[in-house]
């Protein structure tokens, strides 16, 4: 294949997508199933280029990585955007410019993100009920029903798929930040769904909010966060004078960078970009919008908020890594705030996790939690480690929220089926047995739940998670990092958390016996979702296997040189610019071998599976039954379920004040208060200082009272008395025109020198 | 001097006058008529500034379609002198693009709209006059002239507070003429000029004493600098002199409000950077902070009233208080930069791209408000209500609008991809190296942009279907022709910006070189 011909491949990959939302909202909204087939259509096209480009980058790979190493960008290609300064269409010196680029790193992620949404477009059209009798309502879930709005959905997902894919192949940082501010606008479009879905106050779960509350809270909380990182982008643009990821990040641009801003200054920035990611990845402290981003479909749960926009945050990471690299080597703060960031919320969200009663919920949280095992991976340097799990993590939990998605939509069924719209299908409490209702969907949710555990040598997640681990391992104990050994300890208690939630997740869920009739007349999901299940759940236990260490086991088993595959593609990347650096020690080299970290690994995952097991489903729970860790964790557990009431400090420490500000502050103090109340001030003096001149004149010049009359007009316009309209239009021509006209006889006769 | 192409220059100012005179000529009692003449004779001068528009050569920097000074006003040295640059022109396109669809979104006028539509062409003749002219005396004619139709236009089609708001109005502006009549004429006086294009160098180069005042020309030259600035910061609305616009905008009718927005206000945007800067740098740039700062408060302060107002149309006017002041803050980059002895690379580039961003986000704020207002008013018109607590799941009676106002929505918030984000970026670049305390805390209003427009969206679209509102008329072909053009640009400016900025960076780039 040509190199034109890859570049172009590249372009194309989002516009499927991309097409597919111009057409259906323009020509086939009126038809839902014309629709999704045209969104297919697209996401297929995608999937297909994706791959396309994917692989071909992995043939380079595979016939020589030392080229590879040398020469990362198997694709690049850029045009001018927006002109700056001197230009020509052949070239510029300080123009912005806009393009594609393709390495490793982004033949991964695209691999990945074609894939899972490929499965959740598949799996959509049978969430929505297609072919079933049509939904009647607009704007809330129709159980059971068709959605009427089937092709708004696909129209929003398209734009998202779009989105994303535009995000993954952009070569430098505006690209990638148009395509994460469109999925942020996709999100809130989705989240907020069934934008007329109202709930009933539920004393459970005060914080529950509408979907059209919980869309306003995601977009704005995510906003604080983009508006930092424009800071950060608009920063690094002025340092580096440009954006383009491959300019920026030489060697000698580094190194201007570093003199002209300082090591600090770089510090400051990787920073400010880092916010970036708080707020998509929801990190602490952003975290709290994830949460309730549940209300939108599940397949949207899946896409959004576990497959693809929530790790764009974390490819950003990636992508500005040799930025962080200079940071964690130059500053003494960098890594410890990512890394700070990134373990403080692994384990936070961990620990709310286990409290909650909502099987997305759960899973909202886990997607919190993991995604911080990342984000502390970075902060480390582990930049592998990060990617792999972010890979795999993309896979296992895109089919963790679509099996939820599955239970739910078998639970509305049973809702249907008895005639129940007050038992809350989405509350684990409210299940129980569903594995033999649903044995596809709870098969693959095991694979999926063993994979998010760690589940020793079969699950994906298990060989990306001691990735990570050894590697904090090893920064922590040999190269005696403290940063690190926090990570590791803080890391490894998120683990058993994770194993022990999930393990209750799918003892709640899927064992012991329906709890209510919901769950007795549940049923398995139809195929179109079923099959993206399955299909993922393969990925699930086998994608752990290109990752495992060259190292592995070292003196039982042979060290090889190329086993661990997903390091060597991906390291390419960022190969000879560490190479350059100085920096490949410190953040490519394979960490030496340790029992350590890996038997901590299997210990915390089956440690934390077997509690889960011998709490929540050695005895199942009975119907109406409290669950089992209410009462020995006390006022812990309300603290847990009430997500540490960071909602509640938020609503009183930011929002009410902002409330105030705007409507009372702002518009009435300020703006109707002291501005205008100047202004009429100034007004009403005007109409008594006119009353008494008014009154000279008459005594002055008794009749001549053309002047009195207009000023007198005049004061009373600015006081808003209704007054004659005929007087106040001639007033204010003439006021117009005599002012013109004094003007030029005025100048033409000489002005004050005359 | 080329006094064939300047033929098109002057065609494009003055045939909206000629068509307000023919329109004059109608039969008073045919409204279809009235309106269908206006509105299909406004293409004309589209048209004009069309054919400028592709003819224009951008590698030239200086005034094209250049009349030359034609003797107009011999006895005060003033003349009739027009010509446009990569920063008058888009000012002009965005005129007569938003004219025409202003006049399509007028057509339910029905309280006389002979004298509508001709008021509202004069407007246009008053501000593309405005844009082209190079000389003082006719720039602040056609200043003032712009204010007489727009007064009446919301004095007589305006809502129930018009008498109010349309005095307000007229105050506020005239109050900042006064100052910069004066001024015009002191300028004149000292130089012997009102060339615009002359006095750049004249003027500036004035020193010692004046002998027209009698005042050193440093002590004048600042007194000018301030009224020019007080003039220029009321119309653009520069905090605190913004608060006639919400009273303004939400009195004035539909189409009145999309010029208003969409035009007028550029219009003290234009002032600085046609007349205050060039003409004062080194005052301009002494005070450089100030205009930061106060473009800062616009944005913040703006973004908060904005997310306060429970009356549609006014967050929409408050928005354009947040929006303009980008402008401003870009402004101020340009001042400082401009006015610097010295200049290094790094700032000349950050004043370049600042400057840049200034006059996209001028054109682009344009766009999207007069979207913004024409949408309000396609609500307004059906639900004969503004309070956003009356709305409530109106999306499910009319998805076509409101995936139209998302759109619309979205392009003024600022979401990249569409045409707000690219002049907001522009100019948060260019303000970084100079004005870096400034721009984070504009980062606040841009948050509130955010929050104000989900306000909007949300109370309207969003929420169960109040029964009140079931069985409302979708959008109108008509109203589909009005948003459609506005939306295409948006897209298109939010693509491929490079269509305008390749005119206007080659002026902005000449200016700084």
């Amino acid at each position: 294949m040509s190199d034109a011909t890859i570049t172009t491949l590249t372009y194309l990959v989002p516009v499927g997508p991309l097409l597919a939302f111009v057409l259906i909202l323009l020509v086939t909204r009126k038809s839902r199933t014309l629709s999704w087939i045209v969104a297919w259509l697209g996401v297929f096209a995608a999937l297909a280029l994706s791959w396309v480009v994917a692989f071909y980058t992995f043939a380079q790979f595979l016939t020589d990585l030392h080229e590879l190493e040398l020469h990362p960008l198997v694709v690049f290609s850029e045009f001018i955007w927006l002109p700056f300064g001197v230009w020509t269409p052949e070239g510029c010196a300080n123009c912005l410019y806009m393009g594609v680029g393709v390495d490793p790193l982004t033949a991964v992620m695209l691999f990945a993100v074609g894939f899972t949404v490929t499965m959740i477009f598949i799996y959509s059209v049978g969430y929505h009920n297609w072919g079933k009798p049509i939904g009647k309502i607009l704007g809330v879930p129709n159980h059971g029903q068709e959605e009427p709005l089937m092709a708004r959905f696909f129209a929003f997902m398209s734009l998202f798929a779009g989105g994303m894919l535009v995000l993954v192949v952009a070569n430098n940082l505006l690209l990638l930040f148009i395509g994460w501010e469109v999925m942020g606008l996709c999100s809130y479009l989705l989240i907020g769904f069934w934008y007329a879905r109202e709930y009933e106050p539920d004393p459970k779960n005060p914080q529950k909010l509408p979907p059209r509350w919980a869309s306003v809270k995601a977009f704005m909380t995510t906003r604080i966060a983009d508006v930092i990182m424009l800071l950060g982008i608009v920063y690094f643009y002025r340092v580096f004078g440009t954006l383009t990821f491959s300019q920026a990040f030489s060697a000698e641009s580094l190194e201007h960078a570093l003199e002209t801003a300082g090591a600090t200054g770089l510090g400051i920035m990787t920073l400010l970009i880092f916010a970036g990611t708080v707020g998509k990845s929801a990190q602490w402290p952003l975290h709290v919008w994830l949460p309730n981003a549940m209300e939108g479909p599940t397949p949207v749960s899946a896409v959004i908020h576990a497959a693809a926009m929530v790790s764009a945050g974390v490819y950003l990471l990636l992508r500005i890594f040799p930025l962080i690299g200079v940071g964690l080597h130059e500053t003494s703060f960098v890594g410890p705030v990512i890394a700070g960031v990134g373990v403080f919320t692994a384990f936070m969200a961990a620990t709310m996790a286990v409290a909650q009663d909502d099987v997305k919920g759960v899973l909202a949280y886990s997607t919190i939690s993991q995604l911080g095992f990342m984000v502390a991976a970075i902060g480390m340097g582990a930049y592998i480690a990060a990617a792999f799990h972010l890979i795999t993590h993309a896979f296992f939990k895109a089919l963790l929220f679509l099996g939820s998605g599955s239970v739910i939509h078998g639970m509305e069924h049973g809702a249907e089926h008895v005639h129940d719209h007050h038992t809350d299908p989405q509350d684990m409490m409210n299940m129980g047995g569903l594995r033999k209702k649903m044995p596809i969907t709870f098969w693959t949710f095991l694979i999926g739940g063993l994979a998010l555990s760690g589940f020793p040598f079969f699950s994906a997640g298990f060989w990306s998670k001691d990735e990570i681990f050894a590697e904090a391992f090893a920064k922590g104990t040999v190269e005696g990092e403290i940063v690190a050994l926090v990570v590791f300890v803080g890391l490894v208690a998120a683990a058993l958390l994770t194993a022990f939630y999930t393990m209750r997740q799918i003892s709640l869920t899927f064992l012991g016996k329906p709890r209510t009739p919901l769950a007795e007349h549940a049923h398995e999901s139809n195929r179109f979702m079923t099959i993206p299940l399955i299909l993922l759940s393969i990925f699930a236990v086998a994608l752990g296997w290109i990752g495992i260490p060259d190292n592995f086991m070292q003196g039982i088993l042979p060290v090889s040189e190329t086993r661990n595959i997903m390091h060597h593609f991906v390291g390419a990347t960022l190969y000879e610019l560490l190479h350059e650096l100085g920096l490949l020690e410190q953040f490519l080299k394979t960490p030496d071998w340790s029992w350590v970290p890996l038997i901590a690994s299997l210990l915390v995952a089956t440690l934390g599976l077997f509690a889960g097991w011998w709490i929540y489903g050695r005895k199942p729970l009975e119907s109406g039954q409290e669950d089992p860790l209410v009462r020995p964790l006390g006022p812990m557990y309300g603290f847990l379920m009430n997500k540490w009431y960071w909602d509640e400090l938020y609503a009183t420490v930011f929002i009410r004040p902002t409330v105030w500000v705007s409507e009372t502050l702002v518009s009435q103090w300020i703006d109707k208060g002291v501005i205008d109340g100047i202004l009429h001030i100034v007004a009403n003096g005007y109409y008594a200082s006119a009353g008494i001149a008014a009154r000279i004149e008459v005594a002055l010049f008794h009749g001549v009272d053309v002047l009195k009359d207009w000023t007198l007009e005049f004061a009373r316009g600015l006081r808003s008395i209704q007054t004659g309209k005929i007087q106040e239009y001639a007033l204010v021509s003439t006021i117009i025109g005599a002012v013109l006209a004094i003007m030029i006889l005025w100048i033409a006769s000489g002005g004050w020198s005359g | 001097m080329d006094l064939t192409s300047s033929t098109w220059l002057v065609a494009a100012v003055f045939s909206p006058l000629a068509i307000a005179l023919l329109i004059l000529l109608l039969p008073s009692d045919s409204k279809v008529l009235t309106r269908w003449v206006a509105f299909i004779l406004s293409f004309v001068p589209l048209i004009f500034v069309l054919i400028m528009w592709f003819n224009y050569d951008r590698i030239d920097p200086g005034f094209q379609f250049d009349t030359g000074l034609v003797e107009w006003f011999p006895a005060i040295g003033s003349s009739f002198h027009m010509g446009v640059d990569g920063i008058s022109l888009p000012m002009m396109l965005l005129t007569a693009i938003l004219t025409p669809l202003a006049i399509l979104a007028s057509f339910n006028i029905e309280d006389r709209p002979k004298m509508y539509m001709f008021l509202f062409l004069l407007l246009e003749t008053a501000m593309l006059g405005l844009f082209a002219t190079l000389d003082l005396i006719v720039f602040f004619i056609f200043w003032e002239f712009s204010l007489v139709p727009m007064y009446f236009l919301i004095r007589l089609w305006g809502g129930k507070d018009r008498a109010y708001a349309g005095f307000k109005f007229f105050v506020y502006t005239m109050a900042g003429s006064l100052g910069l009549l004066l001024s015009i004429q002191i300028i004149g006086l000292s130089t012997g000029t009102f060339d615009i294009n002359e006095l750049y160098t004249v003027w500036v180069q004035l020193e010692g004493v004046l002998p027209v005042v009698g005042l050193d020309a440093n002590t004048v030259k600042i007194i000018a600098y301030i009224a020019f600035v007080i003039a220029f910061a009321i119309k653009v609305p520069v905090w605190p002199f913004h608060t006639w616009l919400p009273d303004a905008h939400t009195q004035a009718p539909t189409a009145g409000s999309m010029i208003l927005a969409g035009v007028l206000l550029k219009m003290g945007a234009y002032g600085f950077l046609r007349l205050v800067v060039p003409l004062f740098p080194q005052q301009a740039h002494d005070t450089a902070w100030v205009l930061a700062l106060l473009g800062m408060l616009s944005i913040v302060l703006g973004g908060f009233a904005a997310f306060g107002q429970w009356d549609f149309k006014r967050l929409v006017a408050y928005s354009s208080i947040n929006h303009m002041g980008f402008v401003v803050l870009g402004i101020a980059v340009f001042a400082w930069v401009y006015g610097l002895q010295y200049t290094t690379e790094g700032y000349r580039l950050d004043a370049i791209i600042a400057t840049n961003g200034t006059v996209m986000q001028m054109f682009n704020h344009g766009l999207s408000a007069a979207g913004m207002f024409f949408l309000v008013g396609v609500i307004y018109e059906r639900t004969h209500t503004r309070d956003l607590k009356q709305y409530g799941g109106i999306w499910s009676v009319l998805p076509v609008f409101g995936g139209i106002l998302i759109f619309v929505s979205m392009a003024s918030l600022g979401l990249p991809g569409l045409n707000g984000f690219v002049g907001e970026f522009s100019i948060t670049r260019g303000a970084w190296g100079i004005f870096t305390f400034y721009v984070v805390l504009s980062m606040l209003g841009l948050l509130m942009t955010g929050a104000y427009i989900l306000k909007g969206i949300g109370s309207t679209l969003h929420g169960p279907l109040k029964p009140e509102w079931k069985g409302l008329p979708s959008m109108t072909i008509r109203e589909h022709i009005v948003i459609w053009p506005l939306m295409l640009l948006m897209l298109s400016l939010g693509l491929w910006p490079m269509w305008l900025q390749a005119v206007i960076n080659d002026t902005v780039t000449a200016i700084f070189n």
